[in-house]
């Protein structure tokens, strides 16, 4: 890649920007690109807004057990969180458990995780999947930890905003998922090539614009040592924390 | 005030946790008993129902693996930053445990039931999930209180037996566990609890308001064993790191039967490690 930042950086840019302007933003397990997203949506934020990523003792500020998560969430204390899948469908169906039947999986995945609360109760999660390819981007998922939608009378103020994958940003709305932008050095037709589902396709669409210097730096001078706490691999990959930092 | 002898050698801690038992463990970051794990490998326990609140990573990738869990509960099952836990996966693809997918607010909810002595409780979401779907013993009723208002309800799971890893007890049975609520959930809903501690804390923890607060009470404890790094190779809160090293050494090591069953012997068995 020719350009001075990291795709991860690209990335987590974005989803900073998707945050917005919230109270509390809580990131799950394995999460390491939205955790760097939240880190920096704090930083420039002048610590607001509340940052709690699940897993490290620095970046949490629950007293009550790791059940406080979901009472906070269940109450609508969590403006915004983040899932993944093995596999995300048009309809923002996602599967964190397994490939084929359930009772004689081909694949098993770790799990469902907290999804089948937060999805329905956290009202901007933001689903985020860095393989984008028919493979995990299907028609219908094969399991639903999380369903992208519920019936009228099934208490619901939460559920997926947008998708952010390794070529693209999806909106989503109305139960479908709307191409927002392709990243630098991908394509449209590349998007379309590379999605399992339908989505909707604007005439025109934009390249994801490239973080600033500014954010960059940030990035990498305060937010990357305190991510190396949770995510020493990750931090050491992208962002050279531990090591001589930044050869390229 | 005599000291009930609650303090006990790691084997004879452990003796409660008999085959077949119905034992519930802590995720990875609030003080897995990783020393007791290797015991309990080493005894060959069998069968067990392990609940693992709301996650596990090694624990219990090493007891499914060990042939010692016949029912397992849980939200996830992974080695994190490691890659997926190779013998859980093993063992669902051949299906030789039997699996209660969850999801982590039903497994603290199910829990908080049985802390509180009621049948059952309720908790949003999961309606149009598969989760809710494959299981029979999770009920949807609509709410007496609303107007047209599914809710899930879960039924109380009550543990046999907690375990887990705290920084310290005293010899009154008292356990600090500081934040870790969740293990003070586990100790109130299971019927016994047993804790490995890294050190034995001279006079009474509940003597001291600042550390009381972060106490679980004797009253609830069977017995504690010290095991110094007890959580090894997994970390202990605000004490200890995880040892990535061997983690992902581990992971090399489990990811076929053979390469396991090397490890179970290097490290469970001789504890050259440990």
């Amino acid at each position: 890649m020719n350009a001075n930042f990291r795709p991860e950086e690209l990335l987590a840019d974005q989803i900073a920007q998707l945050i917005g302007d919230v109270r509390h933003v809580a990131v799950g397990n394995a999460s390491p690109i939205p955790a760097t997203a939240a880190l920096l949506a704090r930083e420039r934020g002048n610590g607001r807004p509340y940052v709690s990523l699940l897993g490290s003792p620095k970046n949490t500020f629950w007293t009550d057990g790791a059940r406080e998560l979901f009472d906070c969430a269940g109450q609508g204390r969590i403006d915004v969180f983040f899932l993944s899948g093995g596999q995300i469908d048009g309809q923002g169906n996602i599967n964190l458990v397994s490939i084929g039947d359930y009772d004689q999986p081909k694949v098993r995945f770790p799990g469902s995780f907290g999804s089948a609360h937060l999805y329905y109760v956290v009202p901007k999660v933001i689903l985020f999947r860095t393989e984008h390819s028919r493979r995990t981007l299907v028609p219908r998922v094969d399991f639903v930890s999380a369903p992208g939608a519920s019936a009228a009378n099934v208490y619901r103020p939460g559920g997926p905003v947008a998708l952010i994958t390794n070529r693209c940003l999806f909106s989503f709305a109305q139960g479908r998922f709307t191409l927002v932008s392709v990243h630098p050095g991908h394509t449209v037709a590349e998007v379309v090539e590379n999605t399992g589902f339908d989505f909707v396709c604007p005439a025109s669409v934009p390249e994801t614009p490239a973080p600033s210097p500014a954010t960059l730096k940030l990035m990498r001078e305060v937010v990357a040592p305190q991510l190396a706490e949770l995510y020493p691999q990750f931090a050491a990959q992208v962002f050279g924390v531990g090591t001589a930092a930044f050869a390229d | 005030m005599t000291a009930f002898q609650t303090v006990k050698s790691l084997d004879e801690a452990l003796a409660p946790i008999v085959d077949g038992c119905l034992l519930v463990v802590p995720r990875e970051v609030s003080g897995v008993p990783m020393a007791a794990t290797r015991a309990l490998l080493r005894r060959g326990i069998k069968n067990l129902h392990l609940v693992a609140l709301p996650t596990s990573s090694l624990q219990a990738d090493l007891l499914i693996g060990a042939g010692c869990v016949g029912t397992l509960e849980t939200s996830a099952v992974s080695l994190g930053e490691y890659g997926p836990a190779p013998r859980f996966t093993a063992a669902i693809l051949g299906r030789s445990i039997t699996m209660k997918d969850a999801t982590c607010p039903a497994l603290h909810t199910a829990l908080q039931a049985a802390e509180k002595g009621v049948p059952f409780m309720p908790l949003r979401g999961l309606i149009g999930s598969d989760v809710l779907k494959y299981r029979d013993d999770w009920k949807v009723i609509d709410s007496p209180f609303g107007n047209d208002d599914p809710i899930v309800l879960l039924p109380a799971i009550k543990p046999d037996v907690a375990l887990f890893h705290a920084p310290m007890a005293d010899r009154f049975g008292n356990v600090w566990i500081g934040r870790q609520r969740e293990l003070a959930t586990m100790a109130h809903a299971a019927e016994k609890t047993i804790a490995t501690v890294e050190k034995i804390h001279d006079g009474n923890l509940l003597d001291d308001p600042v550390l009381a607060a972060g106490t679980l009470p004797g009253f609830y404890v069977e017995s504690v064993a010290v095991c110094a790094r007890g959580a090894w190779p997994l970390p202990l809160p605000d004490h200890y790191s995880a040892d990535g090293e061997h983690l992902a050494l581990y992971a090399k090591m489990a990811a076929t039967a053979e390469g396991f069953a090397e490890y179970v012997e290097r490290y469970v068995y001789e504890r050259k490690a440990a």
